[in-house]
């Protein structure tokens, strides 16, 4: 089963997106900081990460860079999930790995459209 | 709303647009009617079918028609379609055009189809370095056309099947809302084009995209639509249908390995010529 990690610091969000993830089919696991969610990739690299970026003690893209550089950090697709709408920020976590970008508020059709365009990148 | 008025509504609906409407979906109709009834001042939505018929207001009847008919639509629709249009179907008629290309969104809606065409335009590869593309637009709905070519999107809508990369690359941020960047407007022209009326003065289309929109029609209007795209298309030319809408019934339309994908001639016949 494919496996998708939701790092946000609400958990609310993280209820939400889990629940439309869930229903595609992923395994769902979830982390409510950049430091959590590291070591949860440290011990099982997920297929997909769904990742907020204004975060306590690791932000998302303090996470990101900090994956990207792991062994097996290149492989899982991240899609950047943020109230932050501005291109320029947006550039900002392309450059730092994102592989998608999600603009707050979404909904399922949203996560599900950025979910295929990531995947069909690769 | 009594079953009388969604059968008044119905035969409306069908009888201008080819589009056949549910009358048990009642959710449907009072969403798309709701806000005409309220602009027109009518008491409800039952009010506002006693007008339409008494056959008298010409304007509000076509209102009403082209309220139910406007479809919701996203980018890149199905994604394969348009992938296919970028790397084959621009090539290889590239190659053989000394003439423009001329690709139609006969169907429109709201815009995404067509703008996602105009993207595969600019980013397809092996074109001819002089090669000449027109695009067209229509759709039957005036506020959707209007949408369409005002080309401004809600966050939502721009999220909805647009990688990141194209958004940034192609739209520009207004407030909260995303606006298609000048350089990709000029490529498309947009006209309102009922799909029931004589299409001939359109002239030959080599690409037309007709997607998720014949399914709703009633038998003998799609079958009228397919025989005037059949007889419109250039002989090499591609039409784009739903992945679930089919044209094999008509004769001259061949189908190909990608569903809703048809040619005007077997494929054999195609690479031969």
């Amino acid at each position: 089963m494919r496996t998708c990690l939701v790092v946000d610091d609400s958990r609310v969000i993280r209820k939400v997106a889990g629940r439309i993830i869930e229903d595609m089919g992923f395994e769902v696991a979830e982390a409510g900081d950049g430091m959590e969610a590291l070591a949860w990739c440290r011990a099982a690299m997920p297929d997909t990460i769904i990742l907020d970026w204004n975060m306590p003690v690791m932000n998302g893209i303090e996470f990101l860079k900090a994956l990207r550089a792991e062994p097996e950090g290149r492989a899982p697709n991240v899609i950047m999930c943020s109230v932050e709408n501005e291109p320029a920020r947006i550039l900002e976590a392309l450059e730092a790995g994102a592989d998608e970008f999600i603009m707050k508020p979404f909904d399922g059709e949203i996560i599900l459209s950025k979910l295929s365009i990531a995947r069909a990148q690769r | 709303m009594t079953p009388e008025d969604a059968e008044a509504l119905r035969i409306l609906v069908q009888a201008r647009s080819g589009v056949m409407v549910n009358p048990a979906n009642t959710y449907q109709i009072e969403t798309r009617l709701g806000p005409i009834a309220r602009r027109e001042g009518a008491g409800g939505i039952g009010e506002l079918i006693g007008v339409i018929r008494t056959g008298r207001d010409e304007r509000l009847m076509w209102a009403v028609t082209e309220a139910m008919v406007c479809t919701e639509t996203w980018f890149f629709r199905d994604v394969e379609p348009f992938d296919r249009l970028k790397h084959e179907v621009l090539p290889t008629l590239s190659a053989s055009r000394d003439r423009p290309i001329r690709l139609w969104s006969a169907s429109c809606a709201t815009g995404q189809e067509a703008w996602s065409m105009a993207m595969c335009v600019t980013e397809a590869h092996g074109l001819r370095s002089d090669a000449r593309i027109e695009l067209f637009a229509s759709d039957l709905s005036e506020a959707g056309l209007q949408k369409a070519q005002s080309g401004l999107y809600t966050q939502f809508e721009a999220q909805r099947g647009l990688p990141i990369r194209m958004l940034l690359r192609y739209f520009e941020k207004q407030d909260e809302m995303w606006q298609v960047r000048p350089e990709l407007s000029r490529a498309v022209r947009w006209r309102r084009i009922n799909l029931l009326s004589d299409l001939t003065p359109l002239g030959e289309m080599d690409v037309i995209f007709c997607r998720n929109t014949l399914a709703q029609f009633d038998k003998n209007s799609r079958r009228r639509v397919l025989e005037q795209f059949r007889a419109m298309l250039a002989e090499d030319g591609y039409l784009f249908l739903g992945a679930a809408e089919r044209a094999d019934d008509i004769e001259g339309f061949f189908p190909t390995s990608l569903n809703g994908l048809y040619r005007r001639r077997p494929a054999q016949q195609v690479q031969a010529a």
